[in-house]
């Protein structure tokens, strides 16, 4: 038999409460914001992680072998990868450069537009998104591997902190080596410009130079350094948040490390933004 | 006082009070009180999701609970800082249930890890704590061992690197998290023989989580039965066989292991 219904038939459907409970508009709205208010806990939390690997960064004991072994996956591992695409980058930037400046018997002007691009934008944020793609996953994976198989649990036995132990050299040596990478980018991607402009489209290489020693500055080299380092400091808190946070079996290693890709790729192209609005306020551009 | 728990006891090494733990709405621990004994192997039992594991991670401060005392040699743990809890957790080892090696090390770097990070010891030291330790738990006569990485090793031999690696600061505690799950009988007997030899050798208090109740009867000195996060039970082999809780009768029973009133069948 079913229970007599509460409102008569053909009433207009309004959410109804079970017997005994009540509307409470706090719990309501608790409900309705738990997204947000959600977001903003998690955001904490990378705060929260950032601090404390950054306060177990001066006490002892000092694990130079490890802050060495992370630069060496972050910086050299990713060597091939950012020499791949930092030529490509500056090829296919430089090809299009031309095309467009040809339309006004301008192309001497590509050193100098291609240049200022990689080192303002494309190479800092091109090598985050790759080293996060290389050394952000890989991170996230393997801190992600280390709490299932109770690995974290087990460094605590020992007295030793994981924040300390494997957050901490992650972390510096992310920060260290996006901006390295980041040069090694801007190099290798003016070499791609060299060989379309040059070698490919034989566009006087004097002109190219002079212009390019014009217009581009080392202050744009000093912003595209100072955004890397952000970026390194984006990509490991995220992945290792990500990583150590995990609960469960392969699947949610799988997962974890899926959300440290995609949070931190989101997260250094909304940071891109804030960081060009201040580094515009601090160095104005100053053009040709 | 004898019974104090905040007094050094002689009989007792680990005393917990009324150890509550909750995960959102989930009451895992709902006032454990329990005294481990000093020196002997102590086996805690109890079905899967009863809370075993929590209430071990809380013994050596991996958890911390949300309302409670757990004393070591008299010393409340709960609330100590970092610098504090550290020298309490020196004092303890732990075997995890699947061993937790370090992936990224062979054994030798595995074993010679908490001397490695504690002391400024000469290598060839350490060495030889590690060699003596690899002989004593039967894995010296493995070639090629010391290179050997833990995807290399049986489940028998991670456990028993797990071991030498707890054991190798000379704890005075060994926690072991399910030390027979996933073993074939010959490894079940074999890791029993271990757990019972280490606590005989080395004069170590253990706490065993369990629920192979063939082992449990087979080393146990004492044992303790939680259900539901509560200890139902409590007491020496003996004393357990001769419990009339019904939840610990049908637990023991069904395993088929012992026979309530006598041994092991």
């Amino acid at each position: 038999m079913t229970e007599p219904s509460a409102s008569p038939a053909g009433e207009s459907a309004k959410p109804e409460l079970a017997p005994g409970q009540q509307f409470h508009p706090l719990a309501f709205a608790g409900r309705v914001f738990s997204p947000l208010t959600g977001a903003v806990a998690i955001f904490g939390d990378h705060i929260i992680l950032l601090g404390r690997s950054l306060a177990w960064l001066f006490r002892p004991p000092f694990r130079l072998r490890l802050f060495f072994e992370q630069m060496e996956f972050v910086g050299v591992g990713s060597l091939p990868i950012i020499m791949l695409v930092g030529f490509f980058t500056g090829a296919v930037t430089a090809l299009q450069a031309i095309l467009a400046l040809s339309l006004f018997e301008q192309q001497r002007y590509v050193g100098f537009g291609v240049g200022i691009s990689l080192a303002r934008e494309l190479a800092p944020v091109f090598t985050a998104l790759m080293i996060t793609a290389r050394a952000g996953s890989g991170m996230a994976t393997e801190l992600a591997s280390m709490r299932i198989t109770e690995q974290v649990d087990a460094l605590t036995t020992f007295a030793v902190n994981p924040v300390q132990y494997l957050v901490t050299p992650r972390l510096v040596a992310s920060c260290l080596m996006l901006p390295v990478m980041n040069m090694v980018f801007n190099v290798v991607g003016l070499i791609g410009v060299y060989v379309v402009a040059i070698v490919s489209y034989h566009i006087d290489l004097g002109q190219v130079l002079e212009l390019f020693r014009h217009g581009v500055d080392p202050i744009d080299y000093i912003e595209g350094l100072i955004k890397a380092f952000f970026f390194g400091l984006t990509m490991a808190t995220c992945a290792c948040y990500q990583g150590l946070n995990v609960r469960g079996g392969a699947k949610e290693v799988g997962l974890a490390t899926t959300r440290a890709v995609v949070s931190t790729s989101v997260t250094v192209l909304v940071l891109d933004y804030f960081l060009i609005q201040i580094m515009n306020v601090l160095f104005p551009y100053g053009g040709l | 006082m004898a019974d104090d728990p905040q007094s050094r006891s002689d009989r007792w090494q680990i005393r917990i009070r009324d150890l509550h733990k909750s995960f959102g709405t989930q009451h895992v621990l709902r006032g454990v009180n329990l005294d481990i004994e000093r020196g002997k192997i102590n086996i805690i039992i109890g079905g899967s999701g009863q809370g075993k594991s929590v209430f071990m991670k809380h013994l050596m401060g991996l958890l911390a609970p949300d309302s409670g005392h757990i004393y070591v040699d008299g010393q409340d743990i709960i609330g100590l800082g970092d610098v504090a809890m550290g020298k309490i957790q020196r004092k303890f080892g732990m075997v995890f249930q699947y061993a937790a090696l370090f992936d990224s090390m062979n054994v030798v770097e595995n074993i010679a890890f908490p001397l490695l990070e504690r002391y400024r010891l000469p290598k060839t030291e350490v060495m030889e704590r590690v060699r003596a330790l690899l002989t004593l738990l039967d894995l010296a006569k493995t070639a090629g061992i010391e290179q050997k990485f833990p995807a290399e090793l049986s489940g028998g031999m991670r456990k028993r690197v797990g071991l030498a690696r707890a054991l190798i600061d000379r704890p005075e505690i060994l926690l072991y998290d399910e030390p027979t799950t996933g073993l074939d009988p010959i490894a079940t007997k074999n890791v029993d023989e271990m757990i019972r030899r280490t606590a005989d050798e080395f004069g170590v208090t253990s706490v065993v989580i369990s629920h192979d109740m063939a082992s449990t009867f087979r080393i146990a000195d004492r044992v303790a039965m939680l259900y539901e996060g509560l200890i139902v039970a409590n007491g020496t082999r003996k004393e357990v066989l001769a419990s009339p809780n019904p939840v610990l009768r049908e637990f023991v029973e069904t395993s088929g292991a012992v026979q309530f009133g006598g041994g092991p069948s």
